[in-house]
């Protein structure tokens, strides 16, 4: 009996360890930021000025968030079709076939490649390619970027909207054929309705991973502190930022890197929260 | 060895020769040959896994929605191949009724009625859709409990409301040949006797097809019976003579209810 | 009325057909450009790596700049390999499993137990959220409560606690859903016969969960073993083989980032992705073994 008490005590301990911890990045990154924002307030966020010469210091994160968002949102933007149909394919043409489950294997291998990976094949194989369509001179920025980060969430995306593609009856598929449907009205009319609020939750969860990608990104992107101004435009995420200029880091500017890693656990937590959510009322 | 106690004129739909196997090596349907009589309402009995469904399905194709399955043998519709059709023709002429309710979630009532122009594309103005689903919830005797909630999800209504929705979502289309798979094993008695009912009313404009496993109700509202045992036709004949008097033994055995 | 629109109806077969039939042909082009990628990917690897790769690879320290570069000048290969990167990495990955794995499954097993209380889902939102924190954030935490307060400067320890933060939301959870599929009997049983609740636990849980907890690891080992961004933050690199934990440590990935930045040392980079890239794969494929094993029995 004693023995028992004690055991849950003890994994009660080890909850209690996940939530100080959780409690202790939270705090952490808060404390870190403080001195930033006590210097610019709330400016620090909509500033666009980033400037670390001493004497001239001056931080502000705003070229950083729009960067990393529209990175992610372009990511998204190119994964979409890619990742979709690929859950067509497996989760409703090709559904319990061999091809498609040849098809899953080789997208799941896409998560096991290591970001630093994806930023050499970026920068070796990718880039010349931009730069020989005369997209832009160096080949690096926000575009190229986003076709990286868009290969790296394609897993996520594609496994989780076939578990939701899988979800929908075959009572109601066959409802829609036995009316005389075709496969394509099936998809549109029924599929895609019955799994709409699942569908956006899995790439909401792409997204979020597209967010805080950092190294492949740092590899791309141009590293330049700027809001960028095109397509082709170099820029920086807010997570290529920290990676870049962590190690030399001191003082106030150490202070504005630790307030751009919050900002980034913030949206990304808001992010990911959001999409838990809607699966589970989903499902 | 099948016994076949039955003369049909004029058919709707001949099945001759019909096999299906979801592997290759076992057939679920083993050669069946039927005629199918207009207007009637036809059922098909026997223990649970004796292939019912499998036989129905093949008659408006359903089948080849999985790949894997094979089909041989002839089905006709009015004297035409219904593989000499296009599926989409064919499942417009012949309509199903599934085993569980199954109304579209994500539409209304109303639009459930219409889902078969919708899904294929037709246009309608808003005085024929209108017209569509008034008649045929009237059809089920659906209107008067719907009529104020037609914008409403389906879903929201009971079992047996379900399944005549979705029996209006068929007869919407105007089929020739409604095909229905135990269409009443998952309502409770009342919404069962309703059904019946409506089935029997239907069967002056419809042909009927309904599988059931349910003895007391092929006895109840079919004119004619088909007994399947282990993929093979049994024996087919007008529903009374089959109960009163069964020719094959092992009719005879299933309907004093020694299995199934 | 039904008539009237049957016309419409019958012409619209074949518009609707070709329809059908060229969106499925776009779904097969476009699956097929997905798995492009990864085919490049490996192809590069594979074609640019395996020179490289001999016995010094796997036994000489990474080569410094005029050691590659004098390699160059002369035309030879560069000298050396990654061993202090390899055992950098397992070092990292050992002590990051020995933080996670023990905190991870009594938690998971805490949530098992307590089912859908508020708190307990309190705690599984909060691993829900670990998870999806980007890892160059951990990289910062580690550095924050590692690197200035602990250890007073780069270390394996502060890589390994951003790594084991990264590791435990994927344990936490892996450890709940294998729980859930042990047999309730099993448990009953064990509590029938009086035995204690923590030897239930140790004696008849986990063993018999073992292979679920296994892949659960193996997974989240996978997942980190190719990071590179919180080591960066944290663990540094180091020339030499390290395994002390308050002193800066390499790692495959920090190597590979080191080659990368520097125009001597290139030729390295990818024979380096393609063992760490293997690394990860064959982790993969044993987690992959072990579920398919389990679902046969
Ligand atoms: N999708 C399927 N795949 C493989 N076998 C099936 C499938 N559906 C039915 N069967 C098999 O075919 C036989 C007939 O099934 P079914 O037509 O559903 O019987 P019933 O409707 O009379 O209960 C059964 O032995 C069943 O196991
Ligand atoms: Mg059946």
């Amino acid at each position: 009996m004693k023995s028992e008490k004690i055991t849950k005590y003890v994994l009660f301990a080890v909850s209690l360890i996940i939530l100080l911890i959780f409690a202790g990045m939270v705090f952490s990154l808060a404390g870190g930021a403080m001195p930033v924002f006590k210097e610019y307030g709330l400016k620090f966020i909509i500033s666009a000025d980033w400037n670390p010469t001493t004497g001239r210091e001056s931080y502000g994160a705003l070229p950083f968030i729009i960067g990393t968002l529209i990175t992610s949102l372009l990511a998204l933007l190119i994964c979409f079709p890619l990742s979709f149909s690929t859950s067509l394919f497996i989760a409703e043409f090709y559904h319990k076939t061999r091809v498609a489950s040849v098809l899953g294997t080789i997208v799941d291998l896409l998560a096991g490649i290591p970001s630093i990976v994806y930023g050499l094949w970026g920068f070796y194989t990718l880039r010349p390619v931009i730069i020989a369509l005369g997209l832009s001179d160096q080949g690096f920025g926000i575009f190229t970027s986003s076709i990286i980060l868009a290969i790296m969430i394609i897993p996520y995306a594609t496994s989780l909207s076939n578990e939701i593609i899988t979800m929908v009856p075959t009572e109601l598929k066959e409802a829609a054929y036995s009316l005389g449907a075709t496969r394509f009205e099936v998809i549109f009319n029924v599929i895609i309705p019955n799994a709409r609020s699942g569908i956006v939750a899995s790439y909401i969860l792409a997204l979020g991973r597209a967010l805080g990608e950092t190294m492949a990104v740092t590899m791309l992107i141009g590293n330049a502190n700027i809001i960028p101004d095109g397509l082709f435009s170099t820029g920086n995420t807010m997570a290529s930022l920290i990676a870049n200029q962590f190690g030399e880091a001191d003082g106030l500017k150490l202070s504005a890197l630790i307030a751009i890693g919050l900002l980034l656990f913030l949206i990304t937590a808001i992010v990911n929260a959001l999409g838990k959510y809607i699966i589970r009322k989903f499902s | 060895m099948v016994e076949n106690n039955i003369n049909i004129q004029n058919p709707v739909l001949s099945i001759r020769n019909l096999s299906i196997a979801y592997d290759e090596k076992k057939f679920a349907v083993k050669d069946v040959n039927a005629l199918i009589e207009r207007n009637a309402i036809t059922a098909i009995m026997g223990p649970s896994g004796c292939g019912k469904s499998t036989l129905l399905r093949a008659i408006n194709r359903m089948h080849e929605l999985y790949p894997k399955i094979i089909t041989k043998g002839e089905i006709l519709l009015n004297g035409q191949s219904i593989y000499e059709m296009q599926t989409i023709q064919l499942r417009r002429k012949i309509g199903m009724v599934f085993q569980r309710p199954n109304p579209f979630p994500t539409m209304s009532i109303y639009d459930n009625v219409i889902a078969g122009y919708k899904l294929n594309g037709i246009k309608l103005n808003k005085d024929q859709r209108d017209d569509i689903v008034e008649k045929s919830l009237n059809d089920v005797t659906l209107w008067d409990e719907v009529k104020d909630s037609l914008f409403k999800k389906g879903t929201f209504l009971s079992g047996g409301q379900q399944q005549r929705l979705c029996i209006a979502r068929t007869l919407a289309f105007n089929p020739e040949v409604i095909l229905l798979d135990e269409p009443t094993s998952a309502l409770d008695p009342i919404a069962t006797a309703k059904v019946e009912e409506l089935l029997v009313d239907l069967k002056k404009k419809y042909t009927i097809v309904l599988v059931t496993h349910n003895m007391s109700q092929a006895a109840r509202i079919s004119d004619n019976s088909m007994f399947m045992y282990l993929g093979e036709l049994i024996e087919y004949g007008k529903t009374e003579a089959m109960f009163t008097n069964p020719k094959n033994p092992k009719t005879e055995e299933y309907l004093t209810g020694k299995f199934g | 009325m039904n008539l009237g629109s049957d016309i419409a109806y019958i012409d619209t077969f074949h518009r609707r057909k070709v329809r059908n039939t060229i969106f499925k042909i776009i779904v097969i082009v476009l699956s097929v450009i997905t798995t492009s990628p990864i085919i490049l990917i490996l192809s590069k690897l594979i074609i640019e790596g395996v020179g490289q790769i001999n016995l010094d690879f796997f036994t000489q320290l990474a080569p410094d700049t005029f050691q590659a570069m004098s390699a160059k000048m002369s035309g030879e290969k560069i000298p050396g390999g990654i061993v202090n990167g390899i055992t950098g990495t397992l070092f990292l990955v050992l002590l990051a499993s020995l933080i996670a794995i023990p905190i991870g499954i009594m938690a998971g097993i805490y949530l098992y137990e307590n089912g859908s209380k508020r708190y307990t889902n309190l705690i599984r939102n909060i691993a829900d959220i670990m998870q999806g924190i980007p890892s160059i954030v951990l990289g910062i935490i580690g550095y924050i409560w590692i690197v200035k307060n602990i250890t007073h400067g780069f270390s394996a320890l502060a890589g390994s606690v951003a790594l084991a933060i990264m590791m435990l939301p994927l344990i936490i959870r892996s450890t709940e859903e294998t729980m859930k599929m042990v047999p309730e009997s099993i448990k009953e049983a064990g509590a029938a016969l009086g035995v204690p609740y923590h030897r239930i636990i140790l004696k008849v849980m986990i063993p018999s969960s073992f292979s679920g907890l296994m892949t659960g690891i193996l997974l989240a080992v996978s997942r980190i073993i190719g990071e590179t961004a919180p080591l960066l933050l944290t663990t540094l690199g180091s020339p030499v083989i390290n395994f002390e934990i308050d002193k800066p440590t390499s790692a495959v990935p920090l190597l590979i980032w080191n080659f990368y930045n520097d125009p001597n040392m290139i030729d390295l980079i990818w024979s380096s992705s393609l063992f760490l890239m293997g690394f990860v794969l064959i982790l993969n494929l044993i987690s992959k073994r072990i579920i398919a094993h389990r679902e046969k029995n």
